[in-house]
């Protein structure tokens, strides 16, 4: 994947959680401070004109403007921690002027562990964790096997939905909803939403062929 | 004097937290980073930023932070400016923050300040 595909992808996930709004502030709502969507949505509108105004080099570049990006404007907990995870991405693909399949997984995996560790948070607190390492680790099967790049995405993006499923039967015990405890029962964590939706836009790419020619 | 940035989701509380800390050390270097630039609820890492340059020297900086992303966002911001004696305490927000003024006014350096206020309870 090169660098304007990188910007491409980046920019539907970005449309994308700004159409999921309303859809993410609902589900923040009932179990957080409501905030989640519209942060996101500051976040990812910020994202869009700083790709529009200014050409990047290399994929890490992209990815490390998008995290001073929502560092700066998210203005929630998603923007230390999205940001963190995209510093990550960033930091994983330094001097890489295109990634590989591999390249991503390993990304998102470094992405995944910023969080855990700017949340002080691991998976089974009902938080974006729960979407992010079950999609690392499907991945990461998936490629082993040799399977295609479709495949490998399609994997990680099931994992990650059946890990929002997951959040539904979890107590929150961090962030905003482990106030409320045992009544979040019920209730899916926005977070692990919004990266679904992120990993959904990038298998939507992958499935037109417009993630990259790049052999594994 | 050891100086304090009082980080919160809203600019009101970290203001009155402010005052508050002022009514009992006047002289307290004491400076608020609430809410977003636009006057929205939420943590700004570039408010934040600022408060933290306003208010270093070698004394040191505080952070005190009320919840969530306030925490990440001042460990963040501190991350990125590498200064030395510049910390994020985990205390309760507007008690902390006038025990740490008091101390600060009355010559407590740094590291003693921050030992005071991670071991802080409002009961004992």
């Amino acid at each position: 994947m090169q660098t304007n595909e990188v910007a491409a992808i980046v920019k539907k996930i970005a449309v994308r959680i700004i159409e999921e709004k309303q859809f993410l502030t609902e589900l923040d709502n009932a179990i957080g401070d409501g905030d989640h969507g519209i942060n996101m949505a500051r976040g990812f509108e910020a994202v869009l004109s700083k790709l529009d105004s200014e050409a990047y080099q290399t994929p890490s570049d992209v990815f490390k403007v998008v995290a001073m990006t929502l560092i700066s404007t998210v203005g929630g907990s998603a923007g230390p921690l999205y940001g963190t995870a995209f510093l990550n991405m960033s930091k994983a693909t330094a001097a890489k002027t295109e990634i590989y399949i591999n390249d991503f997984i390993e990304a998102v995996k470094s992405g995944a562990e910023g969080v855990s560790m700017r949340g002080k948070s691991t998976e089974g607190e009902k938080t974006m964790l729960d979407s992010m390492f079950p999609a690392v680790r499907a991945m990461q099967n998936e490629a082993n096997k040799g399977e295609s790049h479709a495949r490998i995405i399609e994997a990680g993006w099931t994992a990650a939905a059946s890990g929002v499923e997951y959040t539904k039967t979890i107590a929150a015990t961090k962030g905003r909803a482990s106030y409320i405890g045992e009544r979040s029962i019920g209730h899916q964590d926005p977070g692990a939403t919004s990266f679904t939706i992120m990993l959904e836009e990038v298998k939507k790419a992958v499935k037109n062929g417009s993630f990259c020619n790049s052999i594994t | 004097m050891v100086a304090f940035v009082i980080v919160s989701h809203s600019a009101k509380l970290s203001e009155g937290v402010a005052d508050l800390a002022r009514m009992s050390a006047p002289n307290a270097r004491i400076f608020p980073a609430g809410g977003l630039p636009d006057g929205a609820y939420g943590t700004s890492f570039d408010l934040i930023s600022e408060a933290v340059k306003c208010a270093y020297s070698e004394e040191g900086v505080i952070l005190i932070f009320d919840m969530g992303s306030a925490a990440m966002t001042s460990e963040m911001v501190v991350e990125s400016l590498s200064l030395n004696k510049v910390r994020v305490v985990d205390c309760p927000v507007a008690e902390g923050a006038v025990l740490g003024t008091v101390l600060a006014e009355s010559g407590v350096d740094f590291d003693e300040i921050v030992y005071e206020l991670e071991n802080f309870s409002k009961t004992e």
